[in-house]
């Protein structure tokens, strides 16, 4: 099943174009890392791709209402806000949104829907704390968990692993893995081409307003490629312990 | 939480009996509820019915539609230090009424005033909506409403430079401070229907801004459509606050300190924050209407002048303990 569609897309802001003729779609049970230079339009692809913003062609996700798009994807947007000092249980809970109606209280699903995005995001401990006092990486564990109560087949996620240690980036990138193989999709975009390399199934290399590559990240991140769109050279190698990619220098 | 309901709410009813039985008019307590309620020929019943009955009605109304446009602003507005008057509603509903008192218009028909001022707050929010924009970032609304404020309260200002006569400018510098006293019936009838109107609007914005705790990206990807609540917020606080304004004059501090007082008693969910800073506003305008009557009762004592009083330094108080928190 297709749970992704773009046909002929592209997003313009004022009078430029900042990417344009993207066809492509996201099945499920992928794991895909959208890639790229700063000012490729990660971003902007995934923010129009939702209809957050203005936008040419078609995306099968825009196209639903307001509240069925709530239930098809859940967004987690790059800005990390948390407005109110609010709990960690209750901030979650906001994940549920789009499927409560009017007035209606959480049920018992969409309690249980919560504790499990908590459990994945290992937050237990910070059920009764105050969002706004934790670290800036708990915080983003908690707004990914926030993201993983919506339990939507797909789900988008601006640069979710920026600012995590080590062991919680590598948890993260598992979680979402697990997601796939649960027959979910997820689309990331991020920096670390490291863990982008070891963690998704498919990658998309944004460069001069498209798509450079898009396939599976042994096939994408070639020396050419990774030359020309980020300018460094790079260890690729297939081990036993997976895949492996290590940036080595900057190039001219 | 529903004990923080039952505290306000007994509060709220605890405050409005006092309003009822406190006044010039020494009545005892039972007497007095029993005219209110059993009625009869007499001066006591029409002093409960037709004096402190529309007063303590109106403090309930006003009160708790300013702690409610309060909580709404703060809440869409994601910003503690927002206040229901943002949007120049207020300033201009006071400009309509300055306008009429200053031209006769008060004085020669009988709720002239009112209607003058909730003629200037349509004014106001249709000047802010074409300014702002139906759509747009928040960051518009604010400086359109600044922009209307400022304008209003110049034509304010101008109106009180030219005026020629003393008794209008006086009658408007009182009107600005804001009361609930000599206040009848036909007030509550003309602000009724417009403060329950409002607050049905900004009650169902509860979930649309729990959801914005989370940024305008957040909100809209899980289903909330911001366009309809911003204009749900401003045509909600318009009503409430227009027609509180119009009945009663501009009283301030209300909806700005009541929410800040109360949040951290909901969990500082925005959507709670709704009905327990109406209530918590409700007993606020109550209580400071029960002290204009007791402190100077023969000076005529402005409610606007009291909440000011008392909001001002309580708002300091939560300056000073948001710096140290970081809430």
């Amino acid at each position: 099943m297709t749970l992704l569609r773009l046909t002929g897309f592209g997003v313009t802001l004022g009078k430029r174009d900042i990417l344009r003729g993207i066809d492509l779609k996201v099945r499920e049970g992928e794991l895909v890392g959208i890639i790229g230079p700063n000012g490729a339009g990660k971003t902007s692809l995934m923010r129009a791709a939702l209809g957050l913003t203005q936008r040419i062609g078609q995306s099968s996700v825009a196209a639903l209402s307001p509240r069925a798009r709530g239930r098809a994807v859940a967004w987690m947007p790059q800005s990390r806000e948390i407005a109110w000092p609010v709990t960690v249980e209750p901030l979650v809970m906001l994940g549920r949104t789009p499927h409560l109606g009017a007035g209606q209280r959480p049920s018992a699903a969409d309690l249980a829907a919560v504790d499990r995005a908590m459990q994945r995001m290992d937050l237990d401990a910070f059920r009764g704390r105050t969002a706004t006092r934790l670290s800036g990486g708990e915080q983003a564990r908690v707004l990914i968990a926030r993201a993983l109560a919506q339990e939507t087949p797909l789900m988008m996620a601006d640069e979710p692993i920026a600012g995590l240690d080590p062991a919680h980036q590598l948890a993260t990138m598992q979680s979402f893995a697990d997601l796939a193989q649960e027959g979910h999709s997820v689309i990331v975009s991020l920096h670390d081409l490291g863990l982008a390399a070891r963690h998704c199934t498919r990658l998309i290399v944004l460069d001069q307003g498209g798509v450079a590559a898009d396939g599976p990240p042994l096939e994408v991140l070639t020396a050419d490629l990774v030359r020309r769109v980020f300018g460094i050279r790079a260890y690729l190698e297939m081990t036993p312990d997976g895949l492996v990619f290590q940036p080595l220098e900057v190039v001219a | 939480m529903t004990r923080l309901f039952i505290l306000l709410a007994g509060l709220v009813a605890a405050l409005f009996v006092a309003s009822l039985v406190v006044g010039p008019a020494q009545i005892g307590v039972a007497q007095s509820l029993r005219a209110l309620v059993a009625g009869g020929e007499g001066p006591v019943t029409l002093v409960m019915r037709e004096i402190r009955l529309p007063r303590a009605v109106l403090a309930l109304l006003i009160g708790g539609s300013l702690g409610l446009a309060g909580a709404a602003m703060q809440g869409y507005l994601r910003n503690p230090l927002a206040d229901p008057g943002l949007i120049g509603v207020s300033g201009s509903a006071a400009l309509g009424a300055v306008l009429a008192i200053q031209t006769g218009f008060a004085a020669g028909f009988a709720f002239g005033l009112p209607l003058a001022a909730l003629a200037g707050a349509l004014a106001g929010v249709l000047l802010v909506l074409v300014l702002a924009g139906p759509g747009g970032s928040s960051l518009t609304l604010i400086l359109a409403g600044i922009a209307i404020s400022a304008l209003a309260a110049a034509c304010t200002a101008l109106v009180l430079n030219l005026s020629p006569n003393p008794f209008a400018a006086n009658e408007i510098v009182f009107w600005m401070m804001g009361s609930l006293a000599d206040r009848s019936m036909v007030h509550v009838w003309i602000a009724l229907p417009l403060i329950v109107l409002g607050a049905l609007m900004l009650a169902t914005l509860a979930r649309g801004l729990d959801a914005l705790t989370l940024g305008e990206d957040a909100a809209e990807a899980m289903g909330i459509g911001l366009r309809r609540m911003r204009l749900t917020l401003i045509f909600g606080t318009a009503a409430v606050v227009g027609a509180s304004t119009a009945v009663a004059g501009a009283i301030g501090f209300v909806g700005l300190v009541v929410p800040h007082l109360l949040r951290p008693f909901v969990g500082a969910q925005p959507g709670r924050l709704l009905w327990a800073s109406a209530l918590g506003g409700a007993a606020m305008l109550l209580a400071a209407d029960i002290a204009v009557r007791m402190i100077l009762p023969d000076r005529d004592l402005k409610l606007g002048v009291v909440t000011a009083l008392i909001g001002a330094p309580l708002f300091l108080h939560l300056i000073y303990r948001t710096r140290r928190e970081g809430l």
